[in-house]
């Protein structure tokens, strides 16, 4: 019972969250709502893109090729069209003369390489999972049955797994061109003074392991035509960036192509891409005219749903005996699997800026080279290139506090950017607007209980305990709000990162929000809501928020790079202001004063000392009618808003983690996990907890378990559910979160994003732990993920 | 083609299927209960769990011609009168879903494991739900959820 009681009052404290800003004027913003989405996803009335049942519909399936590397000597469909159901069956060679290529958006230098990558192979095949050819039937067991009856022949070639040998002339390579896809670089400060002499060096190498995204939802995609105009539902963040795409790559113009991301169940970056399967799909109604249906086994998204991460890290960390850091070099080599797809150069980019954390120092230089293999292609995974960079520089921390005997979090203190030197420029360029890493960090120790946890620690060493105690620490910030259009074209990517925003007050009082933004589990229609009726004084119940459909949302950039709120949230802000101002001229109007005499509070304007007022209900109703408006006032009551950041927003926080490491087994468990993050003001504390805790668990995923793991032909070990390692609520400990509050100043909202934070900050948390707790045993890495077999070999 | 009757959510169907149709493919794609989803191939997932005979039961892992004479309830059949089962106001209070994907078979594995186990501990949910997989909320809420939800049907 009391345990029952004690869940409940739980619930209410994290509901309520609101120690920091739970408003108290009935403001909607600060406030734990819980979320309009949930009615139709807790009762099976979401609409998932393979839902979608279309009269006369076709379902496709691909054959895929079972080698990483080979040329195909023949294709023989015939058997396979003479099975019952089958309507069509494709080779590449039928697409030959219109399927284009997959784009590449972000070409980020002069030197980078840029295969042409058909969505269906032709000649070559250079991944496991490449689709080779295609069964269009009647019902999808039919057509499953038509793949096995197709015969391809292929003349296999050498597979290209290890970067550094690929980098070699002697060896096979990927395209004729090569295997190095580009190199990219940024120095600043005097590297060699830093390294010169310097009292304490530290030189590590780090993997980071390629990884599976594993949305819960695996992809769909459905394509229709009525012979003109072509529709398109697929599981995708980025409808809008994908109408583009697939305009420019398959002709279809764009006026011409609608395309709808319905319910999307998870991306974390891997639903931001433009498909062969999208491409492919649509070039199958042009053909057949008929509408066509795609739904991706969970093992064909393993091999061909982009991967993540794919680096090596060679990290030079040069410090004086103080501990205070000189400068920080970066030479990287990054995976890109066999091409480049939309962003895929662009991701160890994205760490570039990151690698210096939140820590001063002189000199600072990043080299990076990116590397064809015969896998399936990197691109964003959650965080992208920010994990990556803050691994690496919280890794080092780590070492140089043991160098010098210093704890962890002193030699973060001697380093890091004090909370009155914000606005800060750092040795990597970016300006940080503000922070306080100080706060966050006492809120994290208290909550550890850091000083207990290090006596135990030390008890159990003197023991000679089998179970080890090691605590980790990582002190991270990030860069978000993905992103100042003039930045991203600075570094050559191919569109701006604007959001855009609509507000319609309706008739009769209601309102309708259109955003840019693409949600796929991250609450907009919840958030937006509560910003609205804060902004408008109208009913959070009265707002309803539309997305997705190009046809709905004429123009976006979509949801990917904790960008929705700071961007997007703000273009819907500015949305409702315009509405306001207008509604303001009418109020004037009617009311027979000057808009400077009007005051506008609770969804009302008054003429200031009277009682005279208008809400802005009635001014909907009567801007609808249109029979007395002011002169040079458009009836309707709605206004479109764009929004360009100025800077990217910088979310930090300190994250500790204590793992108990049984040596006898390698076995690690998490003993206790504190998280407090610094996202700036926050809209729904709810909302942002939960996307803590599941950030927390794919770095602690990355930290643990998973590991896309390829043999030396190519071929993926991991190509099911069954060996990939997702880990369940078994595998992970309850979380300790909190908040500390330091407004953004890039955005009236004061905020910051949220959506990656969690995976960015833990993988290095968990890791320094393990580490921590090992080191005494001479323990001076453990590469990831830690399984109990890798930390038991490294302490025998 | 084996003709089977099987009663999903209170209504009883009589269907010729293959006899290598999958009960998920039955819902799905004939029936149109598009509430139950499929997230893998392999049964690691749960995310297509339903109750058979008032068992949890993952359907992508059982033949249509398996649930002959059998009674499914699906995510879709657990509101009465308009009033959503505790189990899923229990999730919806304590924000235990995000993108929602896994949250039909997560549900439906949490009303089998409490009715099993009326006041499970964090730990019993956390190895009681090991079938399920999420991968957006790291499963804190869903403890949180589960427990709630136990609460209200036991008190």
């Amino acid at each position: 019972m009391t345990e029952e009681l004690d869940a409940g009052l739980v619930a209410e404290q994290v509901a309520e969250s609101g120690q920091l800003s739970e408003p108290a004027d009935g403001r909607e913003v600060g406030r734990a709502r819980r979320r309009k989405e949930d009615a139709r996803l807790l009762t099976g009335r979401t609409q998932w893109t393979d839902n979608i049942q279309l009269p006369g519909m076709l379902y496709v399936v691909f054959k895929r090729s079972p080698m990483a590397h080979a040329r195909i000597t023949g294709v023989d469909v015939s058997a396979a069209k003479d099975m019952p159901g089958v309507v069509a069956v494709f080779s590449g060679q039928d697409f030959a003369g219109e399927q284009g290529s997959l784009p590449c958006a972000w070409p980020v230098s002069e030197d980078v390489v840029i295969p042409d990558h058909p969505p269906m192979a032709v000649e070559t095949v250079r991944y496991p999972g490449e689709a080779v050819a295609c069964v269009v039937a009647i019902d999808r067991y039919l057509a499953a049955d038509a793949l096995d009856a197709i015969d391809v022949d292929y003349e296999p070639l050498p597979a290209v797994m290890d970067m550094r040998q690929a980098l070699t002339d002697a060896g096979p390579k990927v395209h004729e061109a090569g295997n190095k896809a580009f190199t990219w670089t940024f120095a600043q400060g005097d590297m060699e003074a830093a390294l010169r002499d310097a009292p304490v060096l530290v030189e590590r190498t780090y993997v980071q392991q390629r990884l599976i995204p594993s949305a819960m939802e695996p992809r769909a995609v459905v394509a229709t035509t009525d012979g003109d105009g072509f529709t398109l539902w697929t599981a995708t963040q980025v409808p809008h960036v994908l109408r583009v795409m697939l305009a420019l790559t398959t002709g279809v113009p764009e006026h011409k192509l609608r395309v709808i991301a319905p319910d999307v169940g998870g991306g974390f970056g891997s639903k931001l891409q433009v498909t062969a399967e999208e491409v492919l799909c649509l070039l199958l109604t042009r053909k057949l005219g008929k509408p066509v249906k795609w739904t991706e086994s969970r093992s064909e998204g393993n091999l061909t749903v982009h991967h993540g991460r794919d680096q090596i890290q060679h990290v030079t960390l040069a410090a004086e005996s103080d501990g205070r850091i000189r400068g920080v070099k970066v030479e990287l080599l990054a995976d890109m699997g066999a091409y480049l797809m939309l962003v895929t150069p662009g991701v160890p980019l994205l760490g570039a800026f990151m690698y210096n954390g939140i820590y001063k120092m002189d000199a600072y230089s990043f080299d990076c080279t990116g590397v064809f293999t015969t896998k399936m292609p990197t691109d964003a995974y959650r965080g992208a290139g920010r994990p990556e960079a803050t691994y690496a520089i919280e890794r080092v921390m780590d070492e140089l506090a043991a160098e010098l005997g210093l704890d962890p979090i002193e030699v973060r203190r001697r380093n890091w950017i004090r909370h009155e030197e914000f606005p800060y420029t750092t040795i990597a360029g970016l300006t940080y607007d503000s922070g306080n890493y100080e706060a966050a960090t006492e809120k994290a120790l208290a909550l550890f209980g850091y000083d207990k946890l290090r006596a135990e620690q030390a008890d159990r060493r003197d023991r000679g305990d089998p179970v080890q105690l090691g605590i980790g620490v990582s002190t991270y910030t990030e860069m978000c709000g993905l992103a100042p259009s003039r930045v991203l074209g600075s570094l050559s990517y191919g569109a701006g990162g604007w959001e855009h925003g609509s507000v319609r007050m309706l008739p009769t009082g209601k309102v309708e929000v259109v955003t840019g933004t693409s949600p796929h589990g991250q609450g907009h229609e919840t958030a937006w809501s509560q910003i609205v009726a804060d902004s408008l004084g109208v009913p959070f119940e009265d707002v309803a928020v539309m997305h997705g459909d190009t046809a709905i949302s004429h123009k976006g950039m979509d949801t990917y790079g904790s960008r929705s709120l700071v961007v997007g949230g703000m273009a819907v802000l500015k949305a409702c202001e315009k509405v306001k101002e207008k509604a303001r001229r009418l109020a004037a109007h009617a009311l027979e004063c000057s808009p400077d005499d009007l005051e506008f509070t609770r969804g009302a304007f008054t003429v200031k000392g009277t009682t005279s007022s208008k809400t802005i209900q009635e001014l909907a109703l009567a801007a609808f009618a249109a029979h007395d408006l002011p002169d040079g006032l458009e009836p309707r009551l709605d206004a479109d808003a764009t929004f360009d950041p100025e800077n990217f927003s910088f979310p930090h926080g300190t994250h500790l983690c204590a793992v108990e490491v049984d040596t006898e087994t390698g076995l690690t468990k998490i003993r206790k996990y504190v998280a407090v993050d610094d996202v700036g003001h926050v809209v729904n504390p709810l909302i942002v907890e939960g996307q803590v805790h599941g950030g927390l668990a794919q770095g602690i995923a990355q930290a643990l378990f998973e590991e896309a793991v390829h043999d030396a032909d190519g071929n993926l070990l991991t190509a099911t559910m069954a060996d990939y390692l997702v880990p369940s609520a078994a595998d992970l400990p309850d979380f300790v979160t909190d908040r500390t509050e330091t407004p953004a100043t890039s955005n009236p909202l004061g905020v910051k994003g949220v959506g990656e934070a969690g995976t960015i900050a833990s993988t290095p948390a968990v890791v320094n732990a393990v580490v921590d707790a090992l080191r005494p045993r001479g323990v001076h890495d453990i590469q990831m993920p830690c399984t109990p077999e890798r930390i038991w070999r490294a302490i025998r | 083609m084996p003709r089977i009757s099987v009663t999903v959510d209170g209504i009883r169907y009589e269907e010729d299927v293959e006899p290598r149709l999958l009960l998920v493919h039955l819902l799905r794609d004939r029936l149109g209960k598009t509430g139950t989803p499929v997230g893998c191939d392999t049964s690691n997932c749960g995310a297509c769990t339903v109750m058979l005979d008032g068992k949890s039961a993952k359907s992508c892992s059982v033949l249509a011609v398996q649930a002959d004479g059998a009674e499914v309830v699906t995510i879709e059949g657990l509101a009465s009168d308009g009033t959503m089962h505790p189990m899923q106001q229990a999730f919806h209070e304590e924000h235990a879903l995000q993108c929602g994907y896994c949250t039909p078979g997560m549900v439906m594995a949490a009303i089998d494991l409490v009715n099993h186990n009326p006041d499970p501990s964090e730990e019993a949910i956390r190895e009681g739900l090991e079938g399920n997989l999420c991968r957006c909320t790291g499963y804190c809420n869903i403890v949180r959820a589960v427990r709630r939800g136990a609460a209200v049907r036991t008190p």
